[in-house]
């Protein structure tokens, strides 16, 4: 009896390798999903969504067998989902447990919202200095312009 | 200062400004030195701008140099299709220092990145212009005496006006009180308001033109474009009430002068350019003088 009181029950199953993406945000979550290209992984892949959670109320969850980020894909997510957790699994169990973080410079992976930079004109890498890290502002390095949030696009 | 690319105001310190203009009044003095004989300026024009590219192009020749380069992208490469990079990197082979203007906003920044020769931009679609602000702190400077504590009023498109930006973001730098005079529609955009709040100095903002002319050393007009405007209507009922006229300035200190980056269309009447106050014709020459002070500087002939 004691027994079943301490194991939660999962609301999405366990996997064996892999990350779990915790603490999304629920309406990030298809977000999540597309900056990571998850949308067409061909292993196996769990998702909840409107899960109870007690730091957020509700929250998604995002479990991708056999995949370990890199800190591009890393970055990317601290910038649509800020309060995320990634957790490392390996043999079922925790090997590591971060919480993502906004970085102070983002390059590459987010597109200059301003149509008239030469990054959308020509091929360059791009680079922003995170100037709001609360309300996710992002100075372009070439033209200056400001990428916030609800006009933020990814490569 | 020597082979260090002048992008953005902010490249320079406020002390490599100063010495920016220091350097631009000995060119006053005398203008024509030739310590540039053994160097070769490029201008790149990739958008035609008569102005900015004659004054540069002056300021070469004056010192000295050879000036090679295209004054519209039609009768260059460009017209092929090639690319920014690939231009600036054959160009940085054949000339000390280059100077452009691009409609892209943030081309000079990244042809500064993969030239092997210093760039000064002379304009990169709407961002900045820093070669114009410095040839306007020179010029308030001369007509001032100082950049200290100055008033200084600007009329008209403070929403696109790029040179509204930089001059504003550059005086933060001296304590300067700002009277800003716009339309609603044109007001100055929160990202430049923003430098003038880091700094805690004083601004006012106005939609009458009369009533800040007493109270400023400095009146920085500016051409209202009727394109800026979404509804016509709107641009019709603003479009004569930021017009200086000469009777205007009865009740200005002795001191104000008129700073206008030309070219003007009808934001300052034909009877004003008399008026000893009028300094925008001026303020053009200035620019020769401190373009030649940034060649010099940048190719490192003088400290």
């Amino acid at each position: 009896m004691e027994k079943t009181d301490q194991r939660k029950e999962l609301k999405v199953s366990a996997i064996e390798n892999g990350t779990v993406i915790d603490h999304i945000p629920v309406q990030s979550v298809y977000q999540v999903l597309r900056i990571l290209n998850l949308m067409e992984y061909n292993d196996q892949l769990l998702i909840g969504i409107n899960l109870e959670s007690q730091k957020m109320g509700k929250k998604g969850i995002i479990k991708v067998s056999n995949k370990f980020f890199k800190s591009d894909e890393i970055n990317k997510i601290a910038l649509v989902a800020p309060s995320a957790t990634l957790i490392l699994i390996k043999n079922f169990s925790v090997s590591e447990k971060k919480q993502v973080e906004i970085p102070a410079k983002v390059e590459k992976i987010v597109k200059c919202f301003n149509p008239n930079c030469i990054t959308n004109v020509e091929e360059v890498v791009t680079r922003f200095d995170v100037v709001n890290k609360d309300e996710l502002k992002l100075r372009c390095h070439y033209c200056e312009k400001i990428t916030a949030k609800d006009n933020m696009a990814f490569k | 200062m020597k082979n260090k690319s002048l992008v953005s105001i902010n490249d320079y310190t406020r002390e490599e400004h100063i010495h920016i203009l220091d350097l631009a009044g000995a060119f006053e003095r005398r203008p024509k030195q030739r310590i540039l004989e053994d160097y070769v300026v490029a201008t790149l024009f990739f958008e035609p701008s008569t102005r900015t590219r004659l004054s540069f192009e002056s300021a070469a020749t004056r010192l000295g140099a050879r000036v090679i380069g295209f004054s519209e992208p039609g009768s260059s490469s460009v017209q092929k299709g090639e690319s920014l990079r690939d231009t600036i990197r054959t160009v940085s082979n054949y000339a000390d220092i280059i100077v452009m203007r691009h409609p892209r906003e943030g081309s000079a920044r990244f042809a500064s990145e993969v030239s092997k020769v210093p760039v000064i931009n002379a304009g990169d679609g709407a961002n900045q212009h820093p070669t114009q602000t410095l040839l306007d702190l020179y010029s308030i400077r001369k007509t001032q005496g100082t950049l200290d504590n100055l008033n200084v009023a600007f009329i008209g498109d403070l929403k696109y006006g790029r040179t509204v930006h930089s001059l504003t973001m550059a005086l933060c730098n001296y304590n300067t009180t700002f009277h800003l005079v716009s339309p609603t529609e044109l007001k100055l955009p929160s990202s430049v308001k923003m430098h003038i709040k880091a700094k805690q100095l004083g601004y006012h903002q106005y939609t009458e033109l009369s009533e800040v002319i007493p109270k400023v050393d400095i009146l920085y007009m500016t051409r209202i474009q009727k394109e800026r405007f979404q509804d016509p209507m709107e641009y019709e009922k603003v479009k004569n009430s930021y017009i200086l006229r000469n009777s205007m300035l009865d009740n200005a200190k002795s001191n104000l002068r008129i700073m206008h980056p030309l070219p003007r269309v009808n934001e300052i009447t034909y009877d004003v350019d008399d008026n000893p106050k009028a300094y925008y014709f001026t303020q053009a020459l200035n620019g020769v003088f401190v373009r030649q002070a940034l060649l010099a500087a940048i190719l490192g002939v003088v400290e």
